[in-house]
């Protein structure tokens, strides 16, 4: 039984304004009173709105789903086919009760939004997982002005920070051309959903070479293909003909693959992780991956602090990762924030 | 500089052993030997005394990226390394795309060097003016020799046998130049490569010959009479080095402790010309040996002074003979080596031959093995008797067969976030025991759990946090580990008044709840036990 206190911050929130917090922390997730539903619940709850497709965010079980249509396909993919889905396009807006709502684009996979809310004249922003840096997978972010801004900080730490995506791309390319030299297979793992989708996307600017893909990956990659993203060949790992040499090969497969029985058909391979976490020496070392490429779906910390200036929100409520520092720098910078808890700590998935 | 940062990528990238004596390889034929020799002080874990404090570079850093004091405490906590925590966050600076390429020597003996003779506002001058021109993967290195904690992570052996590939010389007699003090010049390095095998140092050492723990039942070693048995003292393992004229001795560590035990030394002045010794110092009175913490406070102490000297007499307890004459008898078998040994020493009371212990059968000497701790021993040696010596932890000819350790159930209190590749799990831990109704913190211990355990109790942690303390986390106390620890000392320093020797988790009880723990009443008892 997990049970979530209501924040102390947010009960003193609540005795020093006149008019309720649009959102709340309930166990079910974060909601809001007024307009009678959730946001990307962790519990099932009557109606939903999600943010994105990640199994931290969109859970299954909701009575109804609502999100936005460029993440239709994913969202169905993730929630069984026989959840009520309804979405909206970005931008679209809709009363739910007293509140309008609608999406906005938040750049981290396809089909990702931030989730507007207005209440009587107030508006709050959800960003859900967001990134600023270019993605040909998925539309970039849009700064939505708010009064309230909630804003994840996965990698809320000023040693985070990103090179451009396209280096980033090269590099893997020149790891995956030096194993080819060497007869070598390169099995870069990366998460199935968003991430291998951006590189095989990235990669399609440098080379047209296929590459090979996990069955967690696979049926991911077809989705985003029927979203029209250009991305290069792929196969599935386990259709290619028994006995056939990897050599040379790239493979992209989830982290859990990593270590497993899976991984001997590869003969001689190296291996790579392609995460913001990668940033960190340790991290790798501790994961044992050979080669790790520092690329993420989330925002860095000069873009965390950039959005929570471009939003001009008045309050700011920081949940997701670092959130204790990011709060605390912020404050120190003269923001109106506090940490948002949520049963979600440790490190995310990126 | 370029070349070494190379190196360190390539040795960081794999976890295959020739492929990082490649990579070494090819660093040592490329490099300049003036380089070379550099590149060697570090790899084989030599630090440059502190140039300049790690205080100043932390307040540079902050000055220049505007980081405040809190923090930066934040982020170290994250990573657990200094320097990388600095390369990463001047990463906001503005930085050219073209950076000046200079030889690592010349950054070490016109830049670094000079750096300790300079005041503070000099130092930061030169150094921010560094930072500001580097790339991040030189600049990491920069700082690792600034905080004098570049350690590459390949182990000796390794370096010791790309060096020997490159000069064409058995690894061994490369292991043995390497020994000893030498300073990293361009002479060094010519001379550690040269083919000429007639050189000798007069101080250096010979590699140490280390045992391995005995995991397997002693009667697999085969029969007994094929094995020399000694006893385990609890010391320091030392090498005695008599030549022309000279007396050093050195520690496993490979460190110089000669002025360190006058009376030890004293006494080797007379040992024929030539003799070398493998032994262990010990705190020794009237044949017997004294427990290890009066020679560890010993050491502790920065002057000899004779109340010192009469407190903790030390001793050199000799096991074995590595040099006789001048010639080096390593690949004598040890029984060949012991009966020179006894010759040699017959009489020279001053150098006790670490006594073989007799026993009929392994049956008895497990019997033996009891006496142990009165004996302020830590167990058994175990040599094969027509064993050569070796070089470093060689597995099969020579075991250490240690007592059962000490064990304690104790329950979790704190976690600290862990160093360098753990730096973003809980991996420390501060462990309690009952003091009436209260828990009393009694020691703190990091290894013992496997990485999946690490993970669990991780992420146990992060959900039942009581109070965050910077980095540190009071948790809530559920979680019981029995403990093992190799010995008990009062301590007033400790607030349990108790310190435990080699603290290590042994097992993750989750079949015991925290009133099962042992109280701190039990730790006295073993204490007052051992007198």
């Amino acid at each position: 039984m997990v049970t979530v206190e209501l924040p102390r911050y947010l009960n003193e929130a609540l005795s020093s304004s006149q008019s309720l917090p649009l959102i709340t922390v309930t166990p079910q997730g974060l909601y809001c009173a007024p307009g009678h539903f959730h946001i990307d619940p962790w519990r099932p709850v009557e109606r939903a709105l999600i943010t994105h497709a990640h199994g931290d965010h969109a859970r299954g079980g909701s009575h109804r789903y609502l999100g936005a249509r460029a993440g239709e396909g994913l969202l169905h993919r993730r929630l069984g086919a026989d959840s009520v889905i309804d979405t909206l396009e970005y931008g679209e807006r809709l009363s739910i009760n007293d509140v309008t709502v609608s999406f906005h684009p938040a750049g981290h996979v396809l089909g990702s939004a931030q989730i507007r809310l207005e209440h009587q004249g107030e508006v709050w922003v959800v960003s859900g997982d967001y990134k600023r840096a270019p993605d040909p997978t998925c539309a970039p972010f849009e700064v939505v002005r708010c009064n309230t801004f909630i804003t994840e900080a996965t990698f809320g730490l000023p040693i985070y920070r990103w090179d451009d995506t396209r280096l980033v791309a090269e590099d893997i390319l020149k790891w995956w051309d030096a194993n080819r030299a060497t007869g070598r297979a390169s099995v870069l793992f990366c998460y199935a959903l968003g991430k291998a989708q951006r590189i095989l996307a990235e990669l399609a600017r440098l080379t047209d070479r296929p590459a090979y893909v996990h069955g967690a990956l696979h049926s991911l990659v077809a989705v985003y293909r029927e979203a029209g993203v250009h991305m290069i060949p792929t196969q599935l790992v386990s259709e290619v003909e028994k006995g056939t040499s990897f050599a040379g090969a790239l493979v992209l497969a989830p982290p859990s693959a990593g270590g497993s029985t899976w991984m001997r058909r590869f003969g001689e391979y190296e291996t790579g992780f392609a995460s913001g976490w990668m940033r960190v020496r340790g991290n790798r070392r501790r994961r044992g991956f050979d080669r790790g490429f520092v690329l993420s779906d989330h925002a860095d910390w000069p873009d965390l602090l950039r959005t929570v200036a471009d939003t001009q929100a008045e309050r700011v409520l920081v949940t997701h990762g670092y959130t204790d520092p990011l709060a605390h720098y912020l404050r120190d910078s003269g923001v109106d924030a506090a940490p948002l808890a949520t049963p979600f700590e440790g490190e995310a998935e990126d | 500089m370029r070349r070494l940062a190379d190196l360190y990528e390539a040795l960081d990238q794999t976890t295959s052993t020739n492929a990082k004596v490649d990579a070494l390889v090819r660093y040592f034929q490329q490099a300049p030997p003036e380089d070379a020799a550099w590149a060697l002080y570090f790899l084989t874990g030599q630090k440059l005394k502190r140039l300049l404090t790690t205080k100043l570079l932390v307040g540079w850093t902050q000055e220049l990226t505007g980081i405040p004091g809190w923090l930066f405490e934040e982020v170290y906590a994250s990573v657990g390394d200094l320097a990388e925590v600095i390369a990463l966050l001047l990463d906001a600076l503005e930085r050219p795309a073209e950076t000046e390429e200079l030889p690592l020597s010349v950054w070490l003996e016109q830049r670094l060097l000079p750096l300790r003779n300079l005041d503070a506002a000099e130092q930061r001058e030169r150094v921010v003016s560094w930072w500001k021109a580097m790339p991040r993967r030189e600049l990491f290195l920069l700082n690792k020799m600034l905080t004098g904690e570049l350690r590459v992570g390949v182990s000796a052996t390794l370096v010791i046998r790309a060096v020997a590939q490159v000069a064409g010389l058995p690894p061994p007699s490369v292991a043995h130049r390497l020994m000893g003090t030498w300073t990293p010049t361009p002479a060094f390095f010519q001379q550690l490569v040269s083919p000429d095998v007639s050189d000798g140092h007069s101080s250096r050492p010979y590699p140490f010959y280390l045992a391995s723990p005995l995991e397997q039942p002693p009667e697999s070693l085969g029969d007994l009479a094929d094995w020399q048995v000694e006893w385990k003292w609890d010391g320091i393992r030392g090498q005695l080095i008599r030549r022309q004229g000279g007396v050093y001795l050195w520690s496993r560590g490979e460190e110089l402790i000669t002025e360190r035990f006058p009376e030890i030394s004293e006494a080797a002045a007379a040992l024929p010309e030539g003799t070398v010794l493998d032994g262990e110092v010990l705190a020794y009175e009237d044949g017997r040996p004294l427990p290890f913490a009066l020679l560890q406070r010993r050491i502790g102490r920065q002057k000899l002074t004779p109340k010192v000297l009469a407190e903790a007499p030390a001793a050199f307890i000799v096991y074995d003979l590595l040099e006789l004459g001048g010639k080096d008898v390593r690949e004598l078998p040890l029984r060949e080596r012991r009966a020179k040994l006894e010759a040699l020493l017959k009489d020279r009371p001053r150098f006790p031959i670490s006594p073989s212990v007799q026993a009929a059968s392994w049956e008895e000497l497990a019997k033996a093995r009891g006496e142990a701790r009165e004996r302020n021993v830590e167990g058994f040696m175990l040599k094969r008797r027509d064993s050569a010596y070796l070089t470093g932890r060689k597995r099969g000819d020579w075991w250490k067969w240690k007592i059962d350790p000490f064990t304690v159930d104790a329950v979790l209190l704190y976690a600290h976030p862990g160093h360098g590749r753990r730096s973003s799990l809980y991996t420390d831990y501060t462990f309690a025991v009952w003091n009436g109704t209260e828990l009393q913190p009694v020691t703190k211990a990091y290894s013992g759990l496997t990485d999946e355990e690490i993970g669990r109790l991780d992420r146990w942690i992060r959900a039942h946090t009581k109070e965050k303390y910077g980095p540190v986390r009071s948790v809530e106390p559920e979680q019981v580990f029995e403990l093992h620890f190799e010995g008990i000392q009062a301590s007033p320093r400790h607030k349990s008044g108790v310190a435990l020797r080699f603290p290590r988790i042994a097992r993750w009880r989750t079949d015991k709840k925290p009133q099962d723990a042992d109280s701190l009443d039990t730790l006295k008892e073993l204490l007052d036990a051992r007198g």
